[in-house]
């Protein structure tokens, strides 16, 4: 039996692409899709979506699967993976492009509402929590 | 020449006792610190999007603080602002448009940044300005016995651009304990991350990570672990409940600043110590070596 594979998702200069890219700072096709930035993430047990399949996902334009990740929520910004990347790619930057691009459309999409927060919780968290937390979860 | 001095906002909160320990710990260097004036939060982490100008103003601000106060460099001692400021900085340095558009936008104010502080993390300073031997000949009540996990995190070592020693394994730290008469002990989990702001949305994916690097440093027959963020702190001190909630065999560890542990060494008070401003009690472990 003979199986046709039809790929046409692949959209390279997409103006997506382009957006990621632009905020980012990094240049996609340089990830060869080693692993090693997924392989180091402290945080790869919580995503539903590995590290280095982000960037596969950003090189084809998968705009509706990326911008609909909880890696996107759960990546720290430790920037592990940014400093074991063979091709010096900034993963990092590009989770940091992709929750940009969630939480500037307007619709004010916040991963984190501090009034849900226990007064209890709000006292004891230090400021440095309660800020970082902010600054990467709310617009 | 006095040494301008950023404590950040957790350093007048939560964590008071890195504060008071990093002050008097210099005084008996006999380094002359003076807080920097009219100092306002750095932010708390870098703006990682290249169009996002507007969080790189508070870091420069703080820069524009420095440079009122007639000086070329300051230092903190927390990770997390010094990370802040030191990739504000580099990142400024390198866009002479981002920085236009900063200093046009701080109208108000009367210094320009023009790119010329240098941003010094306490640790450095030790190692490279006063010289761990120097150090050394200040301790009066040496740590003998004392084994320590030094934790570095992620903001002292990355990115490489302000990492101040290797990413990979740092030494830092491990000399300066050793240099107050400690024993650091090797520490696998040294560079992993902490969970960081999950702390506040998500506290069991932090409770995970604290069961992690602690158990790794209690693996190690470590009587404590030492830290330069005050985050980092918070997540493995008082996430240690959380943690022993996922993992019943999970052992408790008191989390000290670096600063502590030579305040201590240095013969300061109690009051340049704060022991009580933690979770896990530091005393037991210190008198069990006679520290206390
Ligand atoms: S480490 Fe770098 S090259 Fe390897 S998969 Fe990750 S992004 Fe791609
Ligand atoms: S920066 Fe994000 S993706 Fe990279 S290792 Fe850390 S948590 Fe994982």
């Amino acid at each position: 039996m003979n199986t046709t594979l039809c790929i046409s998702s692949i959209r390279p200069g997409s103006p997506f692409v382009a957006l990621i890219e632009k905020i980012s700072g990094q240049n996609l096709l340089a990830c060869y899709q080693c692993g090693k930035c997924s392989a180091g993430c402290p945080m790869a047990p919580h995503m539903d979506v590995l590290p280095n399949q982000i960037i596969r996902l950003a090189q084809l334009g998968m705009k509706e699967k990326l911008l609909t990740t909880r890696s996107i929520w759960v990546c720290v910004s430790c920037m592990t993976c940014n400093s074991r990347c063979p091709k010096d790619i900034r993963i990092a930057e590009v989770f940091e492009a992709l929750r940009e691009m969630v939480l500037r459309d307007g619709s004010r999409d916040d991963r984190l509402d501090v009034r849900e927060l226990s007064p209890e919780a709000r006292g004891a968290l230090p400021p440095i929590a309660m800020i970082s937390a902010m600054r990467k979860l709310t617009s | 020449m006095k040494l301008i001095y950023y404590p950040g906002c957790t350093l007048k909160n939560q964590a008071r006792n890195f504060d008071v320990s990093t002050v008097s710990s210099m005084a008996e260097l006999d380094v002359e610190v003076e807080e920097l004036a009219r100092w306002n939060c750095c932010g708390t982490v870098h703006a990682l999007a290249s169009d996002d100008v507007m969080h790189r103003m508070a870091p420069v601000t703080n820069l524009i603080r420095v440079k009122e106060a007639n000086a070329s460099e300051f230092m903190t001692s927390c990770a997390m602002c010094y990370n802040t400021l030191k990739r504000a900085n580099i990142d400024v340095k390198k866009r002479a448009d981002a920085l236009e558009t900063i200093n046009q936008f701080l109208y108000l104010e009367e210094t320009k940044y023009a790119g010329d502080v240098d941003v010094l993390h306490l640790l450095e300073y030790l190692r490279d300005r006063v010289g761990f031997d120097k150090l050394a000949e200040k301790v009066k009540k040496p740590l003998t016995g004392l084994r320590v996990a030094c934790y570095y995190g992620c903001l002292l070592v990355r990115p490489k651009e302000v990492a101040f020693d290797d990413a990979e394994n740092p030494v830092v730290m491990e000399n300066l304990i050793s240099a107050l008469g400690g024993t650091p002990v090797p520490f696998p989990q040294k560079t992993e991350c902490c969970g960081a702001h999950h702390t506040v949305g998500n506290p069991e994916i932090v409770a995970e990570r604290t069961d992690k690097i602690m158990g790794s440093a209690h693996e190690q027959a470590a009587d404590l672990v030492v830290v330069s963020c005050p985050l980092c702190a918070f997540n493995l001190d008082f996430r240690q409940d959380d943690a022993r909630r996922l993992n019943p065999d999970f052992h408790h560890l008191p989390v000290l600043y670096f600063t502590q542990l030579m305040a201590l060494a240095f013969g300061c008070d109690d009051a340049s110590l704060r022991f009580d401003l933690h979770h896990i009690d530091p005393l037991p472990a210190l008198a069990a070596r006679g520290l206390a």
